[in-house]
C-alpha cells in the first residue's frame, strides 16, 4: 500500500504570464539601477505635467492676460504673448528665489530640512506597515520639550543644544510611542491613534501656552520665548546646521532600514506580519520601535525650527509640516532619499512661490500649493501620466499603499 | 457546442506562454487539460474566456470562427468559467450573486430578488445542485459557494464550463460531491473544460487528457493510461512516484507532546489532549481531514499560539511557554501550511527569504548590522543547493513559481541544524518535479537524525514519507498505525473510527 503513486498538490495560481523561471542561472549581483528608473521617469512626468497645468493657472490669473480676452478673437497674439510673459516671469521667479543664490538656497535648505526629517518619520513607519499619520501631533510634543528645555534651562553651549535636542527627540518619541504601544498592545489602528493624538497635541500645546511657564513676558499673545542663544543650532549666514542633521538623519534612516537587523524587521513586519512572526520576530515591539523612531523624526522636525530657525512656540508653529511630511513621505516612494529629494523639492516651492508672489507677473503664492497637490495627484495615479505621456506602461504602477483598516 | 482551439498562441515579450495549441472539445464530453503550475494552463483559458488577446491563431465555436475581445462575448458565445479564487460578493445571498450583472427589475428599478431566488432554485434542480438561494455566500462552505460559481455560469447558458483547478480548496467529500455534479452536467450535455494537476482526478472523470508542458499540447491520452504515464508527460522525463528510503534507524524520543489542549479564540476546543512523541530519525505522518486540529496543534508545537494545557518538551526540556523565536532557536525546523501567509514575504528577495529566521545568527549580523555579504554568500549556495530557479537572488519570492518559493522555505529551514522537523503539507501546490526533491530532502533530514513530523491532508505523501501515522479527527489523534494499513481503514479513522481495529470492524 505504501509504494502507491502519489498524485497530491493542491494548486497555486499560475504564473502563466511570468517567463517560465529556469535554466538561467542566478546572477550575484542584479542591475538594481533599473528598477528605479521608471519610478523616476514617473516622478519626473508628473512634475512637468503639472507645471503645464499650472502654466494655465498663471496665464489666466495675470491681470494682463485677463485683460487681453476681450479682444482675443481680433488680435489673439496679444493673449499668447502676454501668457507666455506671465508663465515665463513667474516660473523664473520661482526658480531662482528657491535656487538661484546662495541665500535662495540657504533658505531652500532651512525651509526643507523639517519636512525632511517628518518625512523621514512617515517614510519609516510606512515601512514597517505603519501609516503615520500623526507626524503632527509627534512634532508638536517635539516642539514643547525642545523650548521649554531650550527657554527654560540655563546650560552652557553646546550641551544645552544638545539637551534642547535630545528633548525634543524624546517629545516626539512619546507621542509616537504611545501609539506604536496601542497598535502592539491592543491592536488599535494607528492611523485612528495618530489622528487622534494630533488632536491632543495641539490641545496641550494651546494649554501649556496658557502655562506661566511657557509665556512670553511682557507679552499678552499666546507665544513662548524663543529659546536662549545657547541652545540654538549654529548658522553660517542664514543657514543653520541643523540642516546637516536633517541629512545624517536621512543616512541613519536609509542605515537602519536597509542595512540593519532592525530595518530586516521592519520591512519584514511591514509586508508579512504573520510570516515574520513564524520567523521568530517579536512583532508588536517591531511596532512599538518603529513609532518610536518616527516619533523621534517628527520631533527632530521641529527642532529644526525651534532651535533652527529661533521660532517661538504658538499655536500656529507647527502650520502643516507634519501633513505636508506625509505628502513628501508618499513623493519619496517611502525610500529615504526619495523622502530627502521630495523634501528639498517641497521646500523649494514654498520658497520660490515668495518670490514668484513678489514678481513684475504677481502670481499668487498659493499656485505652489496647488503644484505641490498635482505633483502628488500625479504620482499617486501613475498610469494616468502614462497616459497622458505616452509613456510605456511598466508593472510599477504601484504606488505607496497604505494598508487596510482590518491590518 | 463544439469548440474547437486552432493554432493558439500568446506571447508576452519574447516569451511564449502558449505555443500553438490544438484543442478540440466535443459536446458533453469531460476534457482534462492535464499541466504542471506555470504549463500555460491558464494563459490558454484566459484566451478562451475573453481575459487575454491571442497573438495567433483562432477558436471556432461550432465550426464558425469567433473572437473574444472581453469575458462579455465569450459568456455570450456560451463559454462559462468557475475561476480558482471565486469571484462572489460575500456578503451578498446566493441569489443577488448569480443575478449580478444581469438584475432584474420590476420597473422603478426595484430588484426581483424573488425571480432571482426561483432562477437559482430552477437550476439547482435540474442540475442537482443543493444551493440555498437566501443564503449569504459568507456564511456557507467553499464547497457549495463552488456550486454558486457553477450556478451564475448555468444561469448565463454556459454550453461549455471551465473549471479551474476545482478541487485544491475542496474536502474529499466535496470532491466526490464535485464530481458528481460535473456527470449531471455531462449528461445534460454541458461539455467541462477540467483544469487539474491531480492524476487521480483526471483519472476518475475524465473522457479525454490533454496534456500541456511549456505552453505546449504535448499529447492526449486516455483515461485508462497509468499516472506514471500522465506524469511522465506532465513533467518531461520519468518522475518516481514513490519515495526511496532506507528503513528507518529510529532513535530516542526527542519531541513528546503530552495531554495538549488548545482553545481557539472563538472559545472552541480545537485540539483535544493530544499526546504522541516523535522519535529521531523516524517520520511521524499526522494525517486527517483538513480542519480537525493539525493546523493549531502545530502551531502550539512552535509556540505561535500557546497550549491551554499540556506539555511540550525537547530532550526532557519544556518549551510549553516558548515563542517562535525560542522554539526555532531550539531547534525546531518550521514549514507552515500555508507558506505565502507564514512562510515568506513575498517582496522580500529570495536573498532575504532565506535568511527570513536566520539573520540574527552571528553568521549573518554583526551587532545591529547585516552582514551583507554573508547574505549574498548564502542565497548564491542554497539556490544552487536547492535547484530554485529564480532570475537573480534579488528576485522577489512572489515572481517564483509555486514550487520554487516552498524550495526557499525548505532551504531556509533546512540549513541550520535541526532536532525537530515540522512540515505542515510541505508538497501543496508543487508540481510533480518538486515534490519529488522536497521528498528526498525531507527523507535526508530523517536520515540524519531528525525527528519529522509532517501534516498532511494527503494520504498518498503520508503513506510515501512516514515510518508512523497519527490520524487526527476532531481534534484528537484515533490512533497511530503503520504505514502497511490499508487505505480504506486509515479513510475510516479520518473520519472518526477509533484505531485499526474499529476501522477493521467497520470495513466487515
Amino acid at each position: 500500500m505504501s509504494t502507491e503513486p502519489r498524485t497530491q498538490a493542491a494548486p497555486e495560481p499560475e504564473e502563466a504570464q511570468a517567463p517560465a523561471a529556469g535554466e538561467r542561472k542566478p546572477t550575484r549581483r542584479p542591475i538594481a539601477a533599473a528598477d528605479w528608473i521608471p519610478t523616476i521617469k514617473t516622478t519626473i512626468a508628473a512634475i512637468v505635467l503639472a507645471l503645464v497645468i499650472g502654466a494655465v493657472l498663471i496665464a489666466f490669473s495675470s491681470q494682463a492676460v485677463l485683460e487681453t480676452l476681450p479682444y482675443f478673437f481680433s488680435y489673439p497674439w496679444d493673449f499668447f504673448s502676454e501668457a507666455a510673459h506671465a508663465i515665463g516671469e513667474s516660473y523664473w521667479a520661482l526658480l531662482t528665489g528657491s535656487v538661484g543664490s546662495t541665500s535662495a538656497l540657504a533658505t531652500t535648505l532651512v525651509r526643507s530640512a523639517p519636512l525632511i526629517c517628518a518625512g523621514l518619520g512617515v517614510t519609516l513607519a510606512f515601512r514597517a506597515g505603519l501609516f503615520n499619520i500623526g507626524a503632527q501631533g509627534q512634532l508638536i510634543l517635539g516642539a514643547l520639550a525642545a523650548g521649554y528645555v531650550g527657554f527654560t534651562w540655563d546650560l552652557p553651549p553646546g550641551i544645552h543644544l544638545l539637551a534642547a535636542l535630545v528633548a525634543g527627540l524624546l517629545g516626539g518619541a512619546l507621542w509616537g510611542g504611545i501609539a506604536g504601544v496601542l497598535k502592539a498592545r491592543t491592536g488599535a489602528h494607528e492611523v485612528i491613534t495618530t489622528i487622534m493624538m494630533n488632536y491632543l497635541a495641539a490641545a496641550l500645546l494651546i494649554y501649556c501656552l496658557g502655562k506661566n511657564a511657557f509665556q512670553r513676558p511682557g507679552s499678552d499673545n499666546t507665544q513662548s520665548p524663543p529659546v536662549n542663544d545657547s541652545a540654538t543650532f549654529p548658522t553660517v549666514g542664514n543657514l543653520h546646521l541643523g540642516v546637516i542633521v536633517a541629512f545624517l538623519a536621512a543616512v541613519l534612516v536609509w542605515w537602519i532600514l536597509n542595512r540593519s537587523t532592525l530595518g530586516f524587521e521592519m520591512r519584514a513586519v511591514g509586508a508579512n506580519p504573520d510570516a515574520s512572526r513564524t520567523a521568530g520576530m517579536n512583532v508588536p515591539a517591531v511596532y512599538t520601535t518603529a513609532m518610536i523612531i518616527a516619533g523621534a523624526l517628527a520631533g527632530l522636525a521641529a527642532t529644526m525650527g525651534i532651535l533652527g530657525h529661533h521660532d517661538s512656540l504658538s499655536p500656529t508653529m507647527a502650520g502643516s509640516i507634519g501633513f505636508d511630511a506625509i505628502t513628501v513621505a508618499l513623493l519619496g516612494r517611502a525610500t529615504p532619499i526619495g523622502t530627502v529629494l521630495a523634501g528639498l523639492l517641497f521646500g523649494a516651492l514654498s520658497v520660490g512661490g515668495v518670490a514668484m508672489q513678489a514678481s513684475a507677473a504677481a502670481t499668487p503664492k498659493e499656485l505652489t500649493q496647488i503644484l505641490q497637490a498635482l505633483i502628488v495627484l500625479f504620482v499617486a495615479a501613475p498610469a494616468l501620466v502614462q497616459g497622458i505621456m505616452r509613456m510605456k506602461a511598466t508593472d510599477e504602477n504601484k504606488t505607496v499603499m497604505a494598508k487596510g483598516w482590518g491590518g | 457546442m463544439k469548440l474547437e482551439i486552432r493554432g493558439l498562441t500568446k506571447r508576452f515579450g519574447s516569451f511564449t506562454a502558449n505555443d500553438k495549441i490544438d484543442l478540440t472539445i466535443e459536446p458533453g464530453e469531460i476534457h482534462c487539460l492535464l499541466g504542471e503550475n506555470g504549463a500555460g494552463k491558464s494563459t490558454l483559458m484566459n484566451m478562451l474566456y475573453g481575459l487575454l488577446e491571442p497573438s495567433e491563431g483562432e477558436l471556432l465555436v461550432d465550426g464558425e470562427p469567433v473572437r473574444f475581445g472581453s469575458p462579455g462575448d465569450a459568456i455570450a458565445a456560451g463559454i462559462g468559467m468557475v475561476h480558482q479564487h471565486f469571484m462572489l460578493i460575500p456578503v451578498f445571498t446566493v441569489a443577488e450573486n448569480v443575478m449580478l450583472g444581469r438584475e432584474k427589475t420590476r420597473g422603478l428599478g426595484f430588484l426581483n430578488r424573488a425571480a432571482a431566488a426561483d432562477l437559482v432554485r430552477e437550476l439547482s434542480t435540474t442540475y442537482r445542485l443543493a444551493v440555498d438561494p437566501d443564503a449569504l455566500v459568507e456564511e456557507i462552505p467553499v464547497g457549495v459557494q463552488q456550486r454558486v460559481e457553477i450556478i451564475k455560469a448555468l444561469a448565463n447558458h454556459a454550453k461549455v464550463l471551465i473549471l479551474d483547478e476545482p478541487t485544491a480548496v475542496l474536502t474529499p467529500q466535496e470532491i466526490d460531491e464535485l464530481m458528481g455534479i460535473m456527470r449531471e452536467l455531462k449528461k445534460q450535455g454541458t461539455s467541462i473544460i477540467f483544469i487539474t494537476h491531480k492524476l487521480r482526478e483526471v483519472k476518475a472523470i475524465g473522457d479525454r487528457i490533454s496534456v500541456i508542458r511549456r505552453g505546449k499540447v504535448v499529447g492526449t491520452a486516455d483515461p485508462s493510461a497509468s499516472e506514471a504515464e500522465l506524469a511522465e508527460m506532465m513533467v518531461g522525463r520519468s518522475v518516481k512516484l514513490t519515495v526511496d528510503k532506507q528503513v528507518a534507524k529510529t532513535g530516542s524520543p526527542v519531541l513528546a507532546v503530552k495531554d495538549v489542549t488548545v482553545v481557539d479564540p472563538r472559545g472552541v476546543q480545537v485540539v483535544k489532549d493530544v499526546s504522541f512523541e516523535a522519535r529521531a530519525g523516524e517520520v511521524l505522518g499526522i494525517a486527517g481531514v483538513q480542519g480537525n486540529g493539525q493546523t493549531e496543534l502545530i502551531k502550539s508545537l512552535l509556540g505561535l499560539v500557546k497550549p491551554d494545557a499540556g506539555e511540550i518538551t525537547i530532550d526532557g526540556k519544556d518549551i510549553r511557554k516558548h515563542g517562535p523565536r525560542e522554539s526555532l532557536a531550539e531547534g525546531i525546523g518550521y514549514i507552515p501550511e500555508d507558506r505565502s501567509h507564514d512562510g515568506y514575504v513575498g517582496a522580500f528577495s529570495v536573498r532575504e527569504n532565506l535568511v527570513l529566521d536566520l539573520y540574527r545568527e552571528k553568521e549573518f549580523s554583526r551587532g545591529m548590522a547585516l552582514r551583507l555579504d554573508k547574505l549574498e554568500e548564502n542565497a548564491a549556495h542554497r539556490i544552487e543547493e536547492f535547484d530554485i530557479r529564480t532570475e537573480s537572488m534579488e528576485s522577489s519570492v512572489s515572481s517564483l513559481s509555486g514550487g520554487n518559493q516552498q524550495k526557499v522555505v525548505v532551504a531556509r529551514e533546512f540549513s541550520r541544524p535541526l532536532k525537530v522537523l515540522i512540515a505542515s503539507q510541505p508538497t501543496r501546490g508543487v508540481d510533480v518535479g518538486s515534490i519529488e526533491f522536497i521528498h528526498k530532502r525531507i527523507i535526508a533530514e530523517r536520515d540524519k537524525g531528525v525527528a519529522v513530523v509532517i501534516v498532511s491532508t494527503e494520504l498518498d505523501e503520508i503513506y510515501a514519507l512516514s515510518d508512523r501515522i497519527a490520524v487526527m479527527y476532531d481534534g484528537r489523534i484515533v490512533g497511530t498505525v503503520t504505514p502497511d494499513i490499508a487505505r480504506e481503514d486509515i479513510g475510516l479513522m479520518m473520519a472518526g473510527a477509533h484505531g485499526p481495529a474499529e476501522a477493521a470492524e467497520a470495513t466487515r
